[in-house]
């Protein structure tokens, strides 16, 4: 076999892999979506249950999509970056450099230099945030509008802050909560907490919004068709002809504009509040004392 | 009786949901306001449009945090608190020995 024919293989392998979980997915939903009348507004649908000691853990639809999602930004990653040389000469390889180049610049101008460590990591979240908004377009759950996962990353989001929080040393990070005065501790404390929580209902709170809102022009829709369309003959009466495109004019705004929007506006608040809750002042001075004990000790 | 207290919980829910969405003011009239501010700074200025408008679509989606709040708590409102209350109250209930009669 040809080194060409190889890769051409490996190419449309990298490309099944990025389709095939969101077919499967589709699949799955449809096999098991239980039949009901009309539309109804409901959470994921439960595929099985594992019994642990506290609760149940519930496999949803939810766990199974962004799994999808992560297996297809995975295979599109590695696409992308398939067989790229010193000089690009395909196109993949641009698109993949624009990405790098575009974040690397994201961050550059939002966080500093310092930061550039950041920037896979950043690109991950936004990507995947984007990926499961844009997966509601297919006809999936999207994993967004549950508020496990997007909890998840606003807590992930809040251990990294606080990580780059106590990089200055334990005594600032506790004196911080009692400035400017000892009384506002409660009020900072609340604050402090109450960051993942905002993280998270916002962009929770914008993809479900587009959902319960599409589901309700939906039905309301079909309603309509049937009223003016009901007396056509035959089963061409019960088809909801109105329902037909027409809901798709609200999923550019709110699954295209909203989901994406909500991806970059995540990426830029994490971006925001690690840069703005490191402090620089402390940990220089901390990293001086260290270098002078290392010293001393070493003499 | 029960079926009155069931009624009442229903009844306190949507109520709630309703009293929840007036949330949503304050995001209008500040993103209005953001708007106005915006189209200002471009009449003014037409050649920065493009770094106003995108302040400004981020500007308005943090500021309509509050107002998801509030729709939040309105659909936890409608879809999840009836079943938690009515859960809660057959329970006590249960733990009281009460016969629905």
């Amino acid at each position: 076999m040809t080194k060409e024919k190889k890769n051409k293989l490996i190419d449309i392998a990298l490309l099944v892999m990025m389709i095939l979980p969101f077919v499967l997915c589709m699949v799955l939903k449809v096999l098991t979506t239980p039949a009901s009348e009309g539309i109804a507004i409901s959470g994921a649908l439960i595929y099985f249950e594992i019994p642990m000691p506290l609760m149940p853990l519930y496999i949803t639809e939810v766990q199974v999509t962004s799994l999808a999602v992560i297996i297809s930004i995975t295979a599109l990653c590695l696409y992308l970056t398939h067989g790229i040389k010193v000089i690009p000469d395909s196109k993949r390889q641009l698109v993949a450099e624009y990405i790098v180049e575009k974040v690397n610049f994201l961050i550059k101008d939002n966080m500093g230099s310092r930061y550039m460590a950041f920037a896979p990591f950043i690109a991950a979240i936004m990507g995947i945030s984007a990926f499961s908004s844009l997966s509601a377009l297919l006809g999936l759950f999207p994993p967004t509008s549950d508020m496990n996962i997007v909890a998840g990353w606003g807590i992930l989001v809040f251990i990294i802050i606080t990580h780059y929080k106590l990089k200055g040393g334990l005594f600032p990070y506790v004196k911080g909560f009692f400035e400017p005065i000892p009384v506002f501790a409660p009020f900072n404390i609340i604050g402090e907490i109450s960051t993942p929580v905002s993280m998270s209902f916002r962009h929770y709170g914008n993809v479900l919004s587009g959902v319960v809102i599409s589901t309700l022009v939906g039905s309301a829709l079909g309603g309509l068709s049937e009223m003016l369309l009901g007396w056509l003959p035959g089963f061409l009466g019960d088809i909801p002809f109105l329902r037909v495109g027409i809901p798709a004019v609200l999923s550019v705004y709110f699954d295209l504009f909203s989901g994406l929007m909500q991806a970059f506006i995540f990426a830029m608040l994490t971006m925001l509040y690690v840069a703005t809750g490191f402090p620089e002042e402390e940990y220089e001075k901390r990293q001086a004392k260290k270098k002078k004990k290392a010293l001393s000790a070493a003499q | 009786m029960l079926e009155l207290a069931i009624g009442i919980i229903l009844a306190g829910c949507g109520i709630g949901a309703g009293l929840a969405l007036i949330a949503g003011i304050g995001p209008g009239i500040g993103e209005g306001n953001a708007v106005a501010k915006a189209c200002e700074a471009i009449g003014r200025q037409p050649e920065s449009k493009g770094a106003v408008t995108s302040t400004m679509i981020m500007g308005c989606a943090i500021a309509e945090t509050t107002g998801l709040y509030g729709l939040v708590v309105g659909i936890l409102l409608i879809f999840v608190a009836p079943g938690i209350f009515t859960g809660v109250l057959q329970r006590t209930l249960e733990a009281m020995n009460y016969i629905p009669h």
